[in-house]
């Protein structure tokens, strides 16, 4: 089967680490029938334990630091990280703010930044099969 | 019949079983995303997911009760795939005729709603646990109401003493609505109405999916389930939907097509066959797919009430215009 399995069979599950809210709703706008990403076999998932994929939105508090952390350990191997938003790629308009400790690099690797405030949904779902690349060639490595 | 002969159809079944649930499971996706205008995955998504679980990573939480949470999810696929040898297969008996009966698929049908109970007890996450509670709450309210519908049918057909009444085979091989009268049909349909609404439940499918509710308790019983394990339970979950809409089909329509249609021997069995497996798609999409399209999750006290007040007093009904119709005919 291979990692080639992850191709047409990706799950997806959201953090939101301080977003303003934007970047939350245009994922789920890649849900709604016009855009229909369980045609490619994405699906958003409820835990990451049954992820593939994180998708990253917003700077991240300093609250928010250590659950995004534990979050990431929890999703099991082989796994990517998607980072929605450019507040995510690079704190954006929260940039110095006191209570941000990002950008999400920072914290947890990152393996595709999809930038926009907040992105399109097509741009969305191109990073999230972008992330599959990635996770082809954790595959290929082991 | 030889022992190796049994040892064959049951090897069969089985594949057989897994393949048509993992299958049905894609068609279910794809007819609920064309009800919402959408594309929909490929039919053969179910597999794809599967193949992705068994690569990824298990977990099992530190603080999980090892042993109990990783015995959980080959406990559900196995009871899952042995109610399929008990099921009758269209013109096939089941394999293990006269080795158990419709009480025993009951109890292999509460086995894995129990087995992800513990699993979610076990799993040492809060959420896992409110899962796990509400499985039960479930399993307690849509208990009743399956036993009396079960009961009510195979008193009928003990009253007719055409062999032992609880057997899957014989309920199959005598359908009652022609041994009826005019109450009697009115009390089957009720029934049927009944154990069609119980199917949801029993599969913890919209809008009975209270123990995942993942919007609500992140996935609840499967919380801290990944991985293999993740997969096992996806496999037994398809499985269980065969085998209560083939409960369904036996209970209340195991009527062939091949008689009627002239057809002998070999050809009638695979046309019985075809047409068996095309009434579990039809019971399937009727009281899954459509249903869990069509309406929101509901919550746990309007599920147990619901149970225990309206489907029960009508399962209840049913049973009472079966005695009725009796004692009319008599
Ligand atoms: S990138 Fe823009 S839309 Fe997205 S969270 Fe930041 S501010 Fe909001």
């Amino acid at each position: 089967m291979g990692l080639s399995a992850f191709k047409r069979a990706l799950w997806v599950f959201h953090v939101a680490t301080g977003s303003c809210n934007g970047c939350d709703i245009e994922i789920v706008a890649a849900l709604t029938p016009r855009y229909d990403v369980e045609r490619f076999g994405i699906r958003l998932v409820g835990t990451p334990r049954h992820a593939d994929v994180l998708l990253v939105t917003g700077p991240v508090t300093r609250m928010m630091a250590e659950r995004l952390k534990r979050i990431y350990e929890q999703t099991p191997d082989p796994k990517a990280v998607v980072v929605v938003g450019g507040c995510g790629s690079t704190s954006g308009v929260f940039y110095e703010s006191y209570n941000v400790v990002g950008p999400v690099d920072r914290i947890i690797p990152v393996d595709v930044y999809v930038p926009g405030c907040p992105p399109r949904p097509e741009a969305i779902i191109d990073g999230v099969v972008k992330a599959v690349a990635k996770l082809e060639k954790l595959g290929a490595k082991v | 019949m030889s022992g190796w002969l049994v040892v064959g159809q049951a090897a069969l079944v089985l594949l057989g079983g897994g393949i048509v649930g993992l299958f049905y499971r894609g068609v279910d996706r794809k007819i609920a995303a064309r009800m919402q205008a959408r594309i929909g995955p490929p039919l053969r998504q179910p597999f794809l997911d599967l193949g992705k679980l068994l690569v990824k990573e298990t977990v099992i939480p530190k603080t999980a009760v090892a042993w109990l949470f990783s015995a959980m999810p080959f406990l559900a696929v196995i009871a899952s795939f042995t109610a399929l040898l008990y099921l009758p297969w269209g013109p096939f008996g089941p394999v293990l005729e006269g080795h158990g009966d419709a009480i025993l698929v009951l109890y292999l049908l509460a086995v894995p709603a129990l087995a992800m109970a513990l699993g979610g007890f076990a799993s040492g996450s809060p959420l896992g646990v409110v899962g796990a509670q509400r499985e039960l709450v479930m399993l307690v309210s849509y208990e009743f109401p399956l036993a009396v519908v079960l009961v009510a049918l195979a008193w009928r057909l003990s009253t007719l003493g055409l062999g032992p009444a609880f057997s899957l085979g014989v309920l199959a091989q005598n359908p009652l609505w022609g041994a009826v009268g005019p109450l009697g049909i009115l009390g089957l349909a009720i029934l049927l109405v009944s154990l069609l609404v119980v199917t949801p439940a029993e599969l913890a499918k919209i809008p009975f999916d209270i123990p995942e509710a993942e919007t609500e308790i992140a996935g609840g019983l499967f919380v801290e389930y990944s991985g293999t394990y993740l997969a096992l339970f996806y496999l037994a979950d398809a499985v269980r939907t065969v085998v209560m809409a083939g409960l369904v089909v036996a209970l209340f329509v195991p009527y062939g097509i091949a008689g009627p249609l002239g057809l002998r021997g070999a050809a009638a069995q695979v046309v019985d066959l075809l047409f068996w497996l095309l009434k579990v798609f039809f019971v399937m999409v009727l009281a899954v797919t459509t249903v869990r399209v069509g309406m929101a999750r509901l919550k746990v006290d309007q599920i147990a009430r619901g149970f225990w007040w309206r489907i029960t007093a009508l399962a209840l009904g049913g049973l009472l215009l079966l005695v009725l119709d009796k004692v009319v005919m008599a």
